[in-house]
């Protein structure tokens, strides 16, 4: 089989162009959060203090869970709009609940969360709804309803009640939900890697009519992500009204591209079939510390880059991702 | 290996009598919808046939069907832009930015408002072409691609504007708003306008033909010449336009530019409008008419149900399952 | 026709087909031994893809009887029937090019420990049955990185390792180069020593004489022979194909084509050297006004590729194009069509049609550009523009109006045709413009070529039917592996030597012809 043996030296050049190109895609992301870091670290003062770890972890795990179950979706070749009216939706759940304990709270958001993502999931799996357009009306139904619990306005949390915890408690001295976010990432990275169903969401995206003849239940693995993203999102939701004291029926405009820009810019694919949790973790962060380094410049007084820059950078840093990724993906065909 | 592929053509014109039935309903769905809400609230909303409500109406959903009309184009040839609303939010900080400024408050009006509101266009028409270009020829996913400037493009406004409130009270820069000539509110008959040329352009032009092969079957196109480049180029620039119009409306309406809030949330609102008019997402069909009726339909529904003392809200659920019902109605047509 | 074979391990009989106005199969029967690597052959529509897919339970049979492994069966799904035993492999690798290639090999049933993944057991076995291929590589790498050949090998790998006993491959080699071609036939040979059977489905001759023990022929919804490989020559194996004698003297009047020879006049078309990529190496074809070019060859030898290129579709690695004497270089179909080229692809539905558009717009829509002014579309010219030709070719439709989609296949082509005329082109390509049509509009299409050609009008016409290229060209092109290798002057042109430079290329071709020509002289 000499043949065969020359064939693949020949392939390992080409792999290696593959093998750096997906070093670029899966690292990349990490060693610019990485650089980041160290240009805070260098440039202010009390970047990596305590503090400032905390209340950046503690506001960003919202947008993180967000981002790991949207990753899941889009893993699969979906996509969810939805999630941050279903947060809202939670957060107004949870709140309502909040009076009788924690517990209940979280459960309450939970499940508020899952009911939206079964929806979502059905009418994708079984309707064969576009994903898109099925969650742009759940979108539009979460938030509705979420107004429509809340009575227009937003709904204070019981604070004789254990809820707040969830939310503005620290553990071991640790936040609570930043707690709750590494929690979830390790699971998430489990289930990706070590279960038959991570590896199928995978298959399903890659090539959904391979993943049928191998007789996978693809139904029923789509029905399962838009799930988790719903529950995930009612996780963030419940945080929501935990942080903020309040159930808040109008909050989480706009999450769900934030949070599909964090997948993208972590290095999953929109296409399906490729990714990663902790890159969408490391994404995610990433666009939430560009906020952060903005206050500590314009705290510093030299040069005023009003908070709005944010966004911009937030775009540039996409299309430098979006670019590179389709010129590896497109040299790969090759 | 397409051996069977092929059914007999008695097969076929056999499903073509059904199929056209059906496709009747499909295509004047929307149509019977609306005329059903219409009915309802003349018979049931006090004051609904009145000039009054049906400007208050029309005004509202001035803004929606003009960027819904950008969307169609987009979506017929298989796109989707994501980034209207945040154009919407730079062409409506970008006019008051130059008819405020000391430079144009020195020229005459005559030229400073024209010219503030051609500056502001093109910039969104411009952004419109970056979107195009991502998508025709680095071949980036619509969705993704228009994602990059949904994101950025509402940071360049609120950039350029520091985030602050613009505030202004000049009739006449605000005449996209708030003129009514013989009565009728000026962004009614601009957005009568574009509908209608945007229907006769899809219906008359080669250009419209261009836009239906592309979204249609993109490499037939390509193979009977058709320049798909170019055409899904215009196709976004089109829609970018059509945003910066709509910002500079909804700016008028408020006398003033906030650019944290112009347009947003519009993308959703456009799309659904397309997806309840019966345009397809998945490309290669568009009808303007029932874009503007999706619009219309979405209208109606929140003013019939907040007439009738059910808040805003609920008619938000209400849309979701219209939402829904298009789509599955749509996905019969198909199959 | 079929010798007595004992021990067979497949044994389909009278299997009949019907699809909504086609006989697709008809009594068709396929019997593999154990151990045996059987070719199944045929031209396309021949049925070869539907005996399987009943095989496989992806069709339900109309009647006969199916036994497999000594048990009569009816599998509901390809799932099913790998669970039995019975694997496909597709021509288009049906496996998840991001995963792994051990996760290729195990999806579905992936080894566990405690509930979770065990990657380290699932990595070496996957190494091991792989081996068993002498293939070595890295398991762990995503199967994208490696070549086709070695996918194919993976999805083999899977296959066998659901202990099948009877691996179906369909067309595997379509996208191989010789080496992996090669490689394949190891592990096909492998196969056969454990006593695995193989069912081996190609257009490529001498892949068939090189691995396979059997061979059926299909034509036409019917098997026509099931003898061994040894027993058959190459030419009579693409006669039988075709559904040809060799010895079969030229009958006329088989086709819509009128019989005399066109008048030629000046040339419109010289492509010369023509290569992209391992598909097309070195074809060359010219076309003079006024008549009729064939461009012939088995599915895989290039005809389509090299129609692409001269379109303007694909963009050779080399070679040059002239049209009217003047080099040209088109960068997209658009300038093409400008020089005053037009191309019906081989695929309607895919690169043809437009399918929710009107017939009066996929009719027009290369003219548009003629038919407006100021880029409106001036609807009174495209009225005429469409109403003649409706007329003139006779499309049936209910209107212009009516969406594409709901014509039967002849009459799109003949829209599509329209598509074309409609340019008042100087040459004309056309891929297939029979296949997949009715007898009836058939002829009408192939007697519309045929008047085109006589008013002046260059035509290059790839087609698989022999008569078509017998009766109705001037001349023909025969292509083999993505190189000319033969041009049979109008004299020349005969079903024997066409089929002979098919079968064995141009130096075997002028032997062949002599050959077929005497036995021609002979029988006459």
């Amino acid at each position: 089989m000499a043949t065969a043996t020359a064939d693949i030296q020949q392939k390992s050049e080409r792999a290696s162009v593959g093998r750096w190109a997906s070093i670029v895609q899966r690292q990349g992301v990490l060693i610019v959060l990485v650089l980041l870091i160290i240009f805070g670290a260098l440039r202010y003062e009390g970047f990596l203090s305590p503090y400032n770890i905390a209340s950046v972890l503690r506001y960003n795990s919202m947008f993180a869970l967000i981002a790991l179950g949207m990753t899941f979706v889009i893993m699969t070749g979906g996509i969810d709009l939805s999630v941050g009216a279903v947060a809202a939706l939670a957060s107004v759940v949870a709140a309502l609940v909040s009076p009788n304990g924690l517990i209940l709270g979280l459960l309450a958001g939970l499940a508020a969360g899952i009911i939206a993502g079964f929806i979502n999931g059905w009418l994708v799996s079984r309707f064969r709804i576009l994903p898109f357009i099925a969650t742009l009306a759940m979108l539009l139904a979460a938030r509705g309803i979420a107004l429509i619990l809340a009575k227009n306005t937003s709904v204070a949390v019981s604070y004789t009640s254990n809820f707040t915890t969830l939310g503005q408690g620290d553990f071991l001295s640790l936040p609570i939900p930043a707690i709750l976010l590494v929690i979830a990432y390790i699971i998430g990275s489990i289930v990706l890697n070590f279960t038959s169903f991570g590896r199928h969401v995978l298959a399903v995206g890659g090539n959904e009519e391979a993943a049928r003849l191998m007789g996978l239940p693809v139904e029923n693995i789509k029905l399962a992500v838009y799930m988790l993203s719903g529950a995930l999102s009612g996780l963030a939701g419940t945080i929501l009204a935990a942080q903020f004291g309040a159930g808040q029926p109008l909050e989480g405009i706009g999450w769900e591209l934030h949070a599909i820009a964090s997948v993208v810019v972590g290095g999953t694919l929109l296409t399906g079939g490729v990714g990663s949790v902790w890159t969408s973790l490391v994404g995610a962060l990433m666009l939430g510390l560009i906020f952060n380094l903005l206050n500590f410049e314009n705290g510093r007084g030299v040069v005023s880059l009003s908070a709005y820059w944010q966004s911009v950078i937030r775009g540039l840093f996409l299309l430098i991702v979006v670019a590179l990724q389709s010129r590896l993906t497109r040299s790969r065909e090759t | 290996m397409a051996n069977v592929s092929t059914p007999a053509p008695g097969t076929t014109r056999r499903l073509a009598v059904p199929d056209r039935w059906r496709s009747y309903i499909e295509s004047y769905g929307a149509l019977i919808g609306l005329i059903i809400l219409f009915l309802y609230n003349v018979f049931f909303t006090n004051n609904f046939l009145t000039a009054q409500t049906l400007y208050v109406n029309l005004t509202q959903v001035a803004t929606i069907a003009i960027v819904a009309t950008g969307m169609t184009l987009v979506i017929a040839t298989g796109g989707i832009d994501l980034s209207v609303g945040s154009l919407m939010a730079i062409s409506g900080a970008i006019a008051p930015l130059i008819f405020l400024s000391q430079v144009g408050q020195g020229m005459n009006l005559a030229v400073t408002i024209p010219l503030s509101y051609l500056i502001a266009i093109l910039i969104t028409g411009a952004f419109g072409s970056f979107n195009g270009f991502l998508v025709a020829y680095g071949k980036i996913q619509p969705i993704i691609a228009t994602l990059i400037l949904y994101i950025a493009g509402r940071g360049i406004a609120q950039v350029l504007t520091n985030g602050n409130l613009q505030t202004f009270n000049n009739p006449v820069f605000q005449y996209i708003g708030m003129g009514r000539p013989a009565g009728v509110p000026f962004q009614v008959i601009l957005m009568i306008v574009i509908v209608a040329i945007a229907a006769w352009v899809m219906r008359y032009t080669t250009f419209g033909r261009y836009v239906l092969a592309v979204g249609g079957n993109e490499s037939a196109a390509r193979l009977a010449g058709v320049p798909i480049n170019r055409i899904k180029m215009a196709a976004y620039i089109i829609s970018g336009l059509l945003s910066g119009i709509a910002g500079l409306i909804v700016i008028a309406i408020n006398s003033s530019s906030d650019a944290n809030l112009v347009g947003l949330n519009m993308e959703l609102d456009a799309i659904a409008a397309v997806a309840v008019g019966g345009t397809p997402l998945t490309g290669g069909r568009a009808t303007i008419i029932g874009t503007f009726i999706g619009a219309l339909i979405m209208q109606l529904i929140r003013f019939t149900l907040l007439a009738h003392g059910i808040p805003d809200a609920a008619a938000m659920a209400v849309k979701a399952a219209i939402i829904v019902v298009a789509a599955m109605v749509q996905l019969r047509r198909q199959a | 026709m079929s010798e007595e074979r004992t021990d067979l391990l497949l044994q389909m009989e009278g299997i009949t087909k019907r699809f909504p106005g086609v006989l697709a199969l008809q009594n068709v029967s396929l019997r593999v031994a154990r151990g045996e690597v059987h070719a199944l052959v045929g031209e396309n529509g021949a049925g070869k893809s539907t005996l399987i897919k009943i095989l496989t339970g992806a069709y339900k049979r109309d009647s006969g009887t199916i036994i497999f492994d000594g048990r009569a069966v009816e599998f509901q799904s390809p799932q099913q029937a790998q669970a039995n035993g019975l694997s496909t492999i597709y021509q288009e690798v049906n496996l998840v090019p991001f995963r792994s290639i051990s996760e290729n090999i195990f999806m579905g049933r992936e080894p566990k420990r405690f509930g979770l993944i065990d990657w380290r057991r699932m990595n070496s076995e996957a190494s091991t049955i792989l081996a068993r291929f002498g293939l070595h590589v890295d398991v762990t790498q995503p199967l994208m990185n490696l070549n086709v050949a070695i996918q194919q090998m993976v999805a083999i790998a899977r296959a066998v390792s659901f202990q099948s006993k009877l691996v179906v491959m369909d067309e595997p080699t379509s996208s191989l180069d010789e080496h992996e071609v090669e490689t394949l036939f190891d592990v096909i040979r492998q196969l056969k020593a454990e006593g695995v059977s193989v069912i081996f489905i190609t257009h490529r001759l001498d892949e068939l004489y090189a691995v396979c023990d059997q061979v059926t022929i299909m034509r036409d919804g019917r098997t026509v022979d099931n003898r061994s490989m040894q027993s058959i020559t190459k030419l009579e194996l693409v006669a039988r194909m075709l559904g040809k004698d060799i010895n079969e003297v030229r009958r006329a009047g088989q086709t819509g084509f009128g019989e005399a020879v066109h008048k030629a006049q000046g040339e419109v078309l010289t492509a010369e050297h023509l290569s992209r990529g391992r598909a097309l190496q070195d074809a060359s074809v010219s076309v003079r006004a006024g008549e009729i070019v064939g461009l012939a060859g088995l599915l895989g030898s290039g005809r389509t590729e090299t129609a692409r290129v001269i379109f303007g579709a694909d963009a050779p690695q080399s070679g040059q194009v002239q049209i009217e004497g003047k080099p040209v270089k088109f960068d997209s179909p658009a300038d093409a069509i400008r020089a005053g080229i037009g191309f019906c692809s081989e695929d309607r539905k895919t690169e043809g049609i437009v399918p929710y558009m009107s017939v009066r717009e996929n009719l027009t829509l290369a003219l548009l550009p003629h038919l407006a002014r100021y880029g409106i579309v001036e609807r009174d010219k495209q009225e005429q523009v469409v109403d003649q030709f409706i007329k003139r070719l006779g499309i049936k439709t209910a209107g212009p109006d009516q969406p594409i989609r709901e014509l039967s296949g002849g009459n799109q082509q003949k829209v599509l045709l329209a598509r074309w005329l409609a340019l008042n082109p100087r040459l004309l390509i056309l891929d297939e413009p029979t296949r997949g049509i009715d007898v009836g509009a058939k002829g009408e299409i192939q007697a519309l070529i045929d008047e085109l050609a006589r008013g002046g009008l260059g035509v290059m016409m790839i087609t698989s039917e022999i008569e078509e290229l017998t009766e109705g060209c001037d001349r023909v092109v025969v292509l083999r592996d993505g190189r000319t290798v033969a041009e049979l002057p109008h004299e020349e042109v005969s079903q024997a030597a066409i089929m002979a430079a098919m079968a064995h290329g141009a130096e075997a071709g002028e032997s062949a012809v002599s050959e077929a020509a005497g036995k021609e002289g002979a029988n006459g």
